[in-house]
């Protein structure tokens, strides 16, 4: 059955799988990364600098992918998206709601980049709000992908998936466990979060994807504000 | 004084300048607090629109140059340089009176509103027209509900009289130590903390609701206020030829006389400890400046009060505050605890001040408690040379300044501790009033 | 070209992370506490690029070149 699944479609299809799945694996490595290296606690072996090249060179290699995974998206004759899609969430014909998260996620990506180029004009604290949505898009990432993907029930890529969860998830603990005592309004938040994403979403495979005739259900599901269809 | 109060007021011609008493010429003479209508008997009302220069007239701004006012709120700063850096800016400006005093051994600022309010306020009132301000806040510290009160009084008094073209606003600020810096003035004003701000933008670019801000300690105003009326010839007959005029002095510790008086700048220390009707005890050591200044041993205290005469001893006037201690005090624990004070009421933001002010303190306590290991004068020097320079404000160079004074001045207490454990004197309670080492409640 | 450079600390936004001291050895150190020390606020001709990377690597942003000389 994977394989049947696996070998349908054009090659373009085939390339925005890839560079999908690559992208979230970027980003995973991004935003642990940025989780990690953004408290007082460093590693002695590498410079702290060096991590926060690799932060800035990933993050920009995981754009890349992303207008890789984007474009040949758009242009593959299968699911037939406008480029609109690309930067207008929730309005494509395919898989509105799941589809969606993947370009609200871009977007706020776009915002963060272009702030990112800009910060030394914004001020560090325009530029740090706006760089906290990078956190939300890693989630809206993974829902994107889980929800919107054909590989999803591929053991690998569940796997993956795990992977890029327990990443994040041990960034964020490992980060709080560094951490010095106080600023419990900010910190309780980041640890429920780191909790109940992975909850959330191992409730959603169970009762989605991971059963027969999520292909029509995700088809139907449109974003009750954003109209669909 | 009082007896001076009961009597018929034999007041001088009005237009008769005063001499060599100044700032409280009015107090001298009366004894109580000058009314507004007082005071312009005695001083008519502020020239105001002379302030801007006329046929008959030099601009304000020229004459507080040519009279070489200095800033008397510690730094020092040409009074002049700042009325000219707002006036040049474009838009409406605002003037801050500085009258928050937040050194704990200063209250020359306190006084003299009380005793002359009309002279502080004439002085913002003069300056509001020279750079071309339309609103004067003039902040007091929040715990000071008297001086309040009768700032409010004098105001209601100016009102009632239709005497000033501009806003007048009596502000309560909360009181930590650097909440009386200019740009934690401007930062309270503007809704936030009463912390110090850093620069840029300066305070007279952007300052309250982003317009340019003339920020002044209230004698700095008074002062002017008395130059816009006399003319700068008058202001530099006392004082020395650098450094013209008279300044309010603060002295306590071991004199007969605590409080404040006014001295021609120049005049030596022990003229004025004379002044304050001698010391009581024989004297080890003059803090002067303040809380952050300087420790002048007793070799010292024939140096005149002027910045010249002070520099090469590593000291400045300041804001003209002199504590006296005995010999038989220890300089070390007095200096610790006031080390200790000034690491409490640190703004919290900048690292150097946040973490090393602390750090310097601790090492004082250990030293004046004979506590002290090896290393830790090595040390002590060192963490003392990390703090000037390295925050928004000065208020970690005022305790490297102290702290490194004291290792000079009371260089044989420190061998002394050092070997031989704390002298008999560091046991005993402290002679200098120094509030609690506690941070303060609020910044708000 | 020929301006000068001066280095300044923004004591309040800077929290001491240090990649400067990393990426400027030349001109700044760390102190006990981690915050930068500046040897020299003058930025040689030749270290231009390696200040304009330290500034930009600054986390906080709290590192700044001006104008001119300090």
């Amino acid at each position: 059955m994977t394989t049947t699944l696996a070998l349908t479609g054009s090659p373009l299809w085939y390339a925005s799988r890839a560079s999908g799945t690559l992208a979230l694996v970027l980003l995973t490595a991004t935003v642990t990364l940025g989780i990690a290296a953004g408290g007082r606690a460093a590693p002695r072996c590498i410079g702290r600098f060096e991590i926060g090249l690799l932060h800035r060179n990933l993050s920009l290699l995981t754009l890349a992918f992303l207008t890789m995974h984007v474009v040949t998206a758009v242009l593959d004759p299968f699911v037939h998206l406008g480029w609109a899609v690309a930067v207008v969430p929730f309005g494509a014909s395919y898989r509105p709601l799941w589809l969606g998260l993947g370009t609200a996620a871009l977007d706020q990506l776009l915002a963060v980049l272009v702030t990112s180029a800009l910060r030394q004009r914004l001020g560090v604290r325009r530029w740090k709000a706006v760089h906290w949505m990078a956190y939300a898009a890693w989630p809206l990432a993974l829902f994107h992908g889980v929800g919107t993907g054909t590989d999803t029930r591929l053991p690998l890529q569940l796997w993956l998936h795990a992977g890029c969860l327990g990443a994040v998830v041990a960034a964020v603990w490992w980060r709080l466990a560094k951490a010095g005592p106080g600023h419990i309004t900010g910190r309780l938040p980041a640890a429920t979060a780191a909790m109940a994403v992975p909850v959330v979403l191992g409730a959603f495979l169970a009762t989605g994807p991971l059963q027969p005739g999520w292909a029509q259900r995700a088809a139907a599901t449109t974003f009750v504000l954003g109209g669909g269809r | 004084m009082n007896s001076a109060a009961m009597m018929p007021l034999a007041l001088p011609h009005p237009s008769a300048p005063p001499g060599e008493t100044r700032l409280l010429a009015d107090w001298y003479t009366t004894g109580r607090p000058a009314t507004l209508n007082d005071h312009l008997t005695r001083y008519g009302p502020p020239p105001v629109a002379a302030a801007l220069g006329s046929r008959t007239s030099v601009p304000l701004v020229e004459a507080v140059e040519a009279a070489g006012l200095t800033g008397r709120g510690g730094a020092g700063f040409p009074t002049a340089r700042k009325l000219r850096a707002v006036a040049e800016r474009r838009g409406r400006a605002v003037v801050v009176v500085n009258a928050m005093e937040s050194e704990p051994a200063s209250c020359k600022d306190q006084f003299l509103s009380t005793v002359a309010p009309h002279l502080v306020l004439d002085g913002a009132v003069l300056a509001a027209a020279a750079v071309g301000a339309d609103t004067v806040h003039i902040c007091l510290p929040r715990d000071r509900a008297t001086q309040h009160r009768q700032l409010s009084a004098a105001l209601d008094e100016r009102r009632r009289a239709r005497l000033d073209p501009v806003r007048l606003r009596l502000q309560a600020l909360p009181h930590p130590y650097v909440s009386s810096e200019s740009t934690s003035l401007v930062r309270w004003l503007n809704g936030g903390p009463a912390r110090p701000q850093g620069s840029p933008p300066r305070t007279h670019e952007r300052g309250v609701h982003r317009r340019p801000t003339l920020v002044n300690n209230a004698e700095t105003l008074a002062h002017l206020a008395l130059i816009a009326r006399y003319g700068p010839d008058w202001y530099r007959q006392a004082g020395t030829p650098d450094e013209p005029g008279t300044t309010l002095v603060t002295l306590s510790g071991a004199v007969a006389a605590t409080g404040v008086l006014e001295a021609a700048l120049g005049t030596s220390i022990t003229t004025l400890l004379d002044r304050a009707g001698e010391p009581t005890e024989p004297l080890q050591a003059v803090l002067l400046g303040g809380f952050a200044g300087t420790w002048l041993p007793r070799a010292h205290l024939h140096t005149p009060l002027a910045r010249r005469d002070l520099a090469p001893l590593g000291a400045a006037p300041g804001a003209g505050v002199l504590i006296a201690l005995p010999r038989a005090a220890c300089g070390l624990s007095e200096t610790a605890q006031i080390l200790a004070y000034l690491a409490a009421h640190s703004a919290r933001q900048c690292g150097p001040c946040h973490l090393g002010l602390p750090a310097v303190a601790e090492d004082f306590t250990a030293l004046a408690a004979g506590r002290a290991d090896p290393g830790l004068l090595p040390r002590l020097r060192r963490r003392t040379g990390l703090l000037p320079d390295r925050g928004a404000c000065r208020h970690p160079d005022g305790a490297a300044r102290l702290a490194a004074s004291a290792l000079r001045a009371f260089a044989d207490d420190v061998d002394h501790h050092l070997t031989h454990g704390p002298c008999p004197a560091a046991h005993q309670p402290p002679r200098i009033p120094i509030p609690p080492a506690t941070p303060p409640e609020t910044w708000r | 070209m020929t301006s000068t450079r001066s280095l300044r600390v923004n004591r309040i936004t800077c929290t001491g992370q240090g990649l400067c001291a990393e990426l400027l050895p030349e001109l700044i150190d760390l102190d006990e506490w981690g915050y930068p020390l500046l040897k020299d606020r003058a930025v040689p001709d030749q270290l231009r690029t390696h200040a304009r990377q330290a500034v930009a690597a600054c986390p906080r942003l709290a590192l700044h070149t001006d104008r001119g000389r300090p």
